[in-house]
């Protein structure tokens, strides 16, 4: 392999499994990139993929993985830049097929493709069900009858070790999302997995470019307050990071959003709780410190992160079956519309009692008044306003039963009630547990490049 | 004279669990001495009453010249359950946003 270098840059491709596929396109073409990262997996989606995998062996990896790929190969294959992913998911070995048969399909006859497994420790959950749940305390055992998928976050570490066998694609199923930049970096420029100074500047950039356009522009334009340039080209982030554990964020000079200390400063507090101790798998990342300057336009300078080593555990996201979410909406418009709509919440909850139906937790929505931050006080009646009703029940008929009987108003409720629909959703709740890192086996094999 | 957090600084709302944080970041120096003096926990909290049981805790980032509010039980049991419409808390910045405060005299 290459020796390490004195700078790499690496770009976001993806900051959630639906997200957006041009900017990616954009990156690989004129990013002069030597990684993209892609992150693909929200907590429950891996429990979501488990179940696809269990209809069909060859699935239950990232719903878009074909179009992100086909968007990004090419490119990726001209300008030698590596992809990093979990778009695995539940299935890490049918992802990487996946993609070769892509890459195939592109005139890339044999790519390979180093997959990470030793995520799913599913088995390892059920051996050790005294594992109290992070949540309640209580032993995990409990789930293990509904138990549907348990994942471990893993660290930078195993993507250092893909790229290290020198594939241009790692695959893998969970991995913590900062983890995944990192790993670029431990590769890349040569960093010890135990220099912690680097291993916080690593974990600083992969927390500021893990959610892709939101450090760009995204998730933060208030239109006569804060706006950003070309909304709808918002460009996804790179990174330069120096051996020396230097860190300059970008973003493509012909690409939309804002990259500014306000964005990036938005961005390092999301999903943060104590900022002197947000927990990877790689490190405990301090963010007290960190300071962001503006060195041109869309590019600014981070630093000041501190780091603490890892802990000797991993955080394993149990996904398990938890009953049915069942509901309906209907809309009432003009004169008397709110009190129309609740006369319909009365009739429903009441026509759902006379069928004999309990629940543990009903939800009613006054969408347009209070289905966001709750009924408040003074404020003035909508113009129009749509009912919805939801309800939970570890029983599908009942919770079929609240959209059939909000769906049953057009014709049965009060006057003027349009646009009602109706649905139900199986659940996949998830719940934490920490599982002794020395437990937890992975390993990387590469599929192809004989 | 009444002033919202809207004019003195931008938010943004993240989930984890059953838990949404809230960060809010001074537009300046004025304005973070402000927040920093007025938006205490109980402040938020009350705010948040009729959405979440708390309780609320608040770390300071001066160099950032921004406050971080960590409040729990706020998602309807967490994103994968919740009955809510906004299953991550995405709005809950605004609700922040919506907070009166004192401006200075």
């Amino acid at each position: 392999m290459t020796a390490p270098r004195s700078s790499i840059r690496v770009g976001t491709g993806a900051g959630f499994s639906d997200d957006r596929i041009d900017p990616a396109a954009a990156l690989a073409a004129r990013g002069k990139l030597d990684y993209l990262v892609f992150e693909c997996l929200a907590e429950r989606t891996i429990a979501r993929e488990t179940l696809t995998r269990l209809k069909d062996p060859e699935r239950g990896y990232t719903p878009y993985l074909v179009e992100r790929f086909q968007a990004v190969l090419p490119a990726c294959t001209q300008n030698g830049i590596r992809i990093v992913t979990n778009m695995g998911a539940a299935n890490p070995l049918g992802a990487a097929r996946a993609v070769r048969r892509e890459a195939k399909a592109l005139g890339i006859a044999d790519l390979p493709v180093a997959v990470v497994t030793g995520d799913d420790v599913a088995d390892l959950v059920r051996q050790n069900p005294q594992l109290p749940l992070m949540e309640s305390g209580e032993p995990v055992e409990s789930l293990l009858p509904r138990m549907a998928s348990a994942n471990a976050y893993l660290g930078a570490d195993v993507i250092r070790d893909g790229l290290a066998t020198g594939a241009p694609v790692v695959m893998t199923g969970r991995v913590a999302d900062p983890s995944l930049f990192l790993g670029t970096m431990l590769h890349g420029l040569g960093w010890a997995y135990d220099d912690y100074p680097k291993l916080a500047v690593g974990t600083l950039a992969g927390h500021l470019m893990e959610c892709a356009g939101q450090v760009t522009g995204g998730c933060f334009i208030d239109p006569g307050r804060k706006d950003a340039e070309d909304a709808v080209n918002i460009g996804f982030p790179y990174a330069d990071i120096g051996q020396d554990g230097s860190l300059l964020l970008g973003k493509l000079e012909d690409s939309g959003g804002r990259l500014d200390v306000m964005t990036c400063t938005e961005q390092v507090l999301y999903e943060m709780h104590d900022p002197t101790s947000y927990i990877t798998p790689d490190c405990i990342l301090d963010i007290t410190g960190v300071e962001f300057a503006q060195e041109g336009k869309h590019r600014v300078r981070a630093k000041g992160a501190k780091a603490r080593p890892r802990t000797p555990t991993y955080k394993v996201v149990v996904g398990y079956h938890d009953g049915y979410i069942g509901e309906g909406e209907v809309a009432y418009a003009g004169p008397n519309a709110v009190a129309r709509a609740q006369l319909a919440e009365k009739i429903v909850r009441e026509r759902l009692q006379l069928r004999g139906f309990t629940y543990p937790e009903i939800r009613v929505d006054y969408i347009g008044m209070s289905s966001l931050h709750g009924m408040g006080e003074g404020r003035p009646e909508p113009y129009e306003v749509r009912l919805r009703i939801a309800a939970r029940s570890p029983d599908r008929k009942a919770a079929l039963a609240v959209g059939f009987e909000v769906r049953t108003l057009h014709v049965n409720g009060p006057s003027g009630g349009g646009g009602g629909s109706n649905a139900i959703r199986e659940v996949l709740a998830v719940k934490s547990i920490l599982m002794p890192r020395e437990l937890v086996k992975t390993a990387v094999t590469v599929v192809g490049g004989k | 004279m009444s002033v919202k957090v809207y004019d003195l600084g931008h938010a943004r709302a993240g989930d984890k669990g059953n838990t949404s944080n809230v960060s809010v970041t001074a537009y300046d120096e004025r304005a973070w001495n402000i927040l920093r003096e007025q938006l205490t926990s109980e402040r938020v909290m009350h705010a948040y009453a009729e959405i979440a049981k708390g309780p609320v805790t608040r770390y300071e980032l001066p160099k950032l010249r921004a406050l971080n509010f960590v409040i729990e039980n706020a998602l309807g049991g967490g994103v994968t359950v919740s009955l809510a419409q906004d299953m991550h808390g995405k709005s809950l910045s605004f609700k922040m946003l919506d907070i009166d405060l004192h401006g200075e005299g």
